[in-house]
């Protein structure tokens, strides 16, 4: 697979190295020339200094033959303008931008970017349900389907412990397994739930609360 | 001066926002603002709006033109016409688009000053004015009037 990042900071470090240990092939475009003589001591990766969003640096970057662009510079217009010149002027199958401000997410993909994501709202989701409830855990979200995947831990007081999966009447929700003591069962209708139960939910997003409280007690 | 941009007579007053008070947001601010229309300006740097003529009667809002909320705050979904004309045109071609689909507003012009990036927004109609291209035109119309008169006096 080929990847263009377009980046300044950790973020964009970080994410590098995985996609280079992945035996991906990247090529990175950064603004600051020290920036980028740093990265490419460190990454396995082609490193160009320049704007993202300037269509003779993306021509450069191999936009024609590139399978990914990923724009994630902390400038929200930045980030638009090189997912659409990739795209439309490179044919570039897939792009993914950073938003900064919320709002523009939904924008962002009504302009044509395949992608858009903001820091913010993933941080702030996954903090609010950190505090919400420490047992649960992994909330991913299924791309576009509207659907997530979460993994509840059953506590001692959990209304859940002790009733059959068809008892608490899930609605838009199911329960695909419980791990129980390191060991995956299949979750039946008639399967009965412990204290100490993983249980791996895959639920509509807008009926995550109902069986969070199903099995939790706790949430909407 | 800038022309009548509705024409000559048609003195109807339009909601007009701009975003970007520099040299160009500036003067376009004062002239259609002594035209009779209802200017909104749009800068993030406040100091910038001292660049404002005393022709200027209009609203100014300080904030950042890729934040949706400020262009909320300066009642974009209302305008009849949105120029975007700051320093960047990445900044211009994002509100310029924002403009478009999000608020509908029928007239929408973006400066862009890369002609390259201006040849992929027109292909998108997104209606754009590249100063770069104008002045380059400019340039060779006024440099081949120039040579024909050479060439005209030459061959006296």
């Amino acid at each position: 697979m080929r990847i263009i990042l377009i980046g300044t900071d950790k973020l964009t470090y970080f994410l590098g190295r995985r996609f280079a240990s992945k035996g991906y092939f990247l090529t990175i475009i950064t603004p600051e020339e020290e920036n980028a003589i740093a990265l490419s001591r460190k990454l396995k990766a082609t490193v160009l200094t320049g704007n993202g969003s300037d269509p003779a640096m993306l021509q450069e970057a191999g936009a024609y033959q590139a399978d990914v662009l990923l724009a994630l510079t902390p400038k929200d217009q930045d980030n638009l303008i090189a997912c659409q010149i990739a795209q439309d002027r490179y044919g570039v199958p897939k792009t993914v931008a950073l938003v900064n401000d919320p709002e523009n997410r939904e924008i962002f993909e009504e302009l044509g970017v395949s992608v858009a994501f903001s820091a913010t709202e993933v941080l702030g989701s996954m903090i609010e349900q950190q505090t919400a409830s420490a047992d649960i855990r992994n909330l991913v979200p299924v791309t576009d389907s509207g659907v997530t995947i979460t993994e509840v831990v059953l506590a001692e007081n959990s209304p859940a412990v002790g009733s059959a999966i068809k008892d608490l009447k899930l609605q838009g929700a199911v329960v695909a397994c419980v791990v129980r003591r390191g060991r995956v069962l299949l979750a039946q209708r008639r399967s009965y739930l412990h204290a100490g139960d993983r249980v791996l939910l895959i639920s509509e997003s807008d009926r995550y609360g109902q069986a969070q409280k199903a099995l939790t007690g706790e949430g909407a | 001066m800038v022309s009548n941009l509705f024409g000559g007579s048609a003195k109807q007053s339009q909601y007009i926002v701009i975003v970007g008070c520099g040299r160009l947001g500036s003067l376009l601010a004062g002239d259609l603002s002594s035209q009779g229309h209802s200017i909104v300006v749009i800068e993030q740097n406040e100091s910038c709006l001292g660049n404002l003529s005393s022709e200027f009667s209009g609203f100014s809002v300080v904030g950042d033109a890729a934040e949706l909320a400020t262009l909320r705050q300066a009642k974009v979904d209302k305008a009849d016409c949105l120029l975007a004309v700051t320093s960047e045109d990445n900044i211009n071609l994002m509100v310029a688009q924002i403009a478009r689909t999000v608020f509908e507003i029928p007239i929408v012009l973006a400066r862009v000053f890369d002609p390259d990036r201006e040849a992929i927004y027109q292909e998108l109609e997104i209606d754009t004015i590249s100063p770069t291209q104008l002045s380059a035109d400019l340039f060779l119309q006024r440099l081949g009037e120039r040579f024909e008169n050479q060439s005209q006096q030459s061959a006296k």
